[in-house]
């Protein structure tokens, strides 16, 4: 195999279909572009579920004045000094807790301020409206539902809440987003593939002169086909090279700059340059992959030998 | 060197078959003449050769291997101890003479220092010295065949096929095409050419093989282009 002449014959290919081979080159990129994506967001959802169930608690909220007015939920009327004794008495009884944190109306009255700060509701609002709550961190955040059985429905207990639920709904959103992203991929995917099979057909085509000769002469069929296949390699090499870029461009606009989520998000801590960096060596070896093996099916086809 | 031995080969969606039952031998070193009209199965007969396609019946031996039994990667093996010229040349237009005929020994992976002491060699042999930069389009169309002859000679093949190479080119080149034919032969490689030109065969008195519609009608040393009708 001489290696000179192996890559004039691709360097000649190229150029000879020059706008088909741009063609590929975009969509192997958009296509792995939108592959590494969906695997950062894959990521980015498992970190922060690792992140946030570290965090969340299952909070029993306690009657108030309020509540016991109302007389729907609370129809014992607000919670006794007694009654929340014996409730966390009888959390910590249990096996799956492992810690109990009692919140007064005033800590609850000072957390909201800090998080909703100077609105419109946050003036109105005042430290008796709060309800008291008991902070219950489980040791296995999934047996939720034992708790909320044992509790509901108590003397004194308005309501249980797993916070959990209202993260499912965003990690659900993202998981969405995620197969959304997979499906386009998945859609690029195709196209790239049909644009190589076609270029391998136009390529194989406008060479068919050489490639007969070669054939007269004993060439091997490696020979033959092997300027095909580097060709498609290239072309998706460039792709995969661009898929990296946009993925290295996505996270640097996305995250750190331009969007900067993470200036505007700071509770959620986002996926660092190291996970981006992990994949772009799949990126590669799927954009040089593909194509080739693409090209190699194509040929069977196109290309006698 | 080629032995058929009772050799058909029918295409799929033609009911007649473009061999029937074909057997001849051709020893080293023969020079033969394949004549018959159109259709007779000349083209057939040279593609079996250069195993293209397989008999449907029958047996080919071409350099003592049984192609049927010869698999699909040791063809291209087979195929370097072939040489083909044909009547439409063949050349790339993109390169010069030189380069075309180095392009067969590159392609099989020949040593650079090999091709540079080989190639000037045969372009003498076939008499295209110092026209080796010329480009195949500046060349008449009997130095276009010496190209493509060349080409297929550099390899120093046992076997030359020639399928009508003197279809394409006037009376006197043709017999200057011819001349160097013979001095290939005479260098032991086996010829065996597919031809109309009567003139030709009637002046080189070779051994003649008549195909018709499929048929070996006649197998004859030292013989002419065709009985008169």
């Amino acid at each position: 195999m001489r290696a000179q002449f192996v890559l004039s014959e691709i360097g000649i290919g190229l150029r000879r279909n020059l706008t088909m081979t741009f063609a590929v080159v975009i969509s192997v990129a958009l296509s792995l572009a939108l592959f590494g994506g969906a695997l950062l967001m894959r990521e980015q959802v498992s970190t922060m579920k690792d992140f946030w169930y570290d965090k969340v608690n299952v909070s029993l909220f306690l009657c108030n004045r309020a509540d016991a007015a109302d007389g729907v939920k609370c129809p014992k009327g607000a919670v006794t000094a007694q009654q929340k004794e014996q409730i966390k008495a009888d959390l910590q009884k249990m096996d799956i807790v492992e810690t109990v944190y009692y919140e007064s109306t005033d800590e609850a009255f000072k957390r909201y301020k800090e998080e909703y700060g100077e609105t419109a509701i946050a003036s109105v609002i005042t430290p008796d409206q709060m309800q008291e709550s008991f902070r219950v961190k489980l040791k296995d955040p999934e047996k939720y539902k034992v708790i909320a059985t044992a509790f509901a429905g108590r003397d004194g207990i308005e309501s249980v809440q797993d916070q959990r639920d209202t993260l499912e709904d965003l990690f659900d959103l993202m998981n969405g987003m995620n197969i959304a992203a997979l499906c386009v991929m998945g859609l690029m995917l195709v196209i790239a593939l049909m644009l190589i099979v076609n270029t391998v057909r136009v390529s194989a085509f406008s060479r068919r002169r050489e490639t007969g000769i070669m054939r007269l002469v004993g060439a091997s069929s490696f020979y033959i086909q092997m300027p095909f296949i580097m060709e498609a390699a290239f072309a998706g090499l460039l792709g995969g090279a661009v898929a990296c870029v946009l993925l290295l461009v996505g996270r640097y606009f996305l995250i750190d700059n331009g969007i900067a989520l993470a200036e505007k998000m700071q509770l959620v801590n986002f996926i660092g340059w190291d996970a981006v960096l992990a994949k772009l060596p799949l990126v590669i070896a799927i954009g040089l992959l593909m194509p080739a093996v693409a090209a190699f099916i194509a040929l069977r086809k196109y290309l006698k030998v | 060197m080629i032995r058929f031995d009772n050799v058909s080969k029918s295409y799929p969606k033609q009911n007649r078959p473009a061999l029937r039952d074909v057997s001849l031998e051709i020893e080293k070193g023969e020079f033969v003449f394949l004549v018959g009209s159109s259709g007779s199965g000349k083209s057939t007969f040279l593609r079996l050769l250069l195993r293209e396609e397989r008999a449907s019946q029958g047996q080919v031996h071409v350099l003592g291997k049984d192609l049927a039994r010869l698999s699909n990667w040791k063809v291209p093996h087979m195929r370097r101890q072939l040489g083909t010229v044909f009547q439409d040349f063949r050349l790339l237009p993109n390169k010069t003479v030189a380069e075309n005929v180095a392009f067969a020994q590159e392609v099989i992976g020949k040593p650079r220092g090999e091709i540079r002491k080989a190639v000037p060699q045969v372009l003498d042999l076939v008499g295209l010295g110092g026209k080796e930069d010329r480009m195949p389009g500046e060349l008449s169309g009997g130095e276009q065949q010496r190209v493509a002859i060349a080409r297929a000679f550099v390899n120093r093949p046992m076997l030359l096929i020639a399928d009508e190479p003197t279809g394409n080119l006037d009376p006197q080149t043709s017999v200057g095409i011819m001349k160097l034919l013979d001095r290939i032969n005479r260098t032991g490689t086996t010829v065996v050419m597919a031809t109309h030109d009567q003139n030709i065969v009637d002046q080189m008195r070779k051994r003649v093989i008549e195909l018709e519609k499929g048929r070996l009608v006649r197998d004859q040393a030292r013989g002419v282009y065709g009985y008169q009708h």
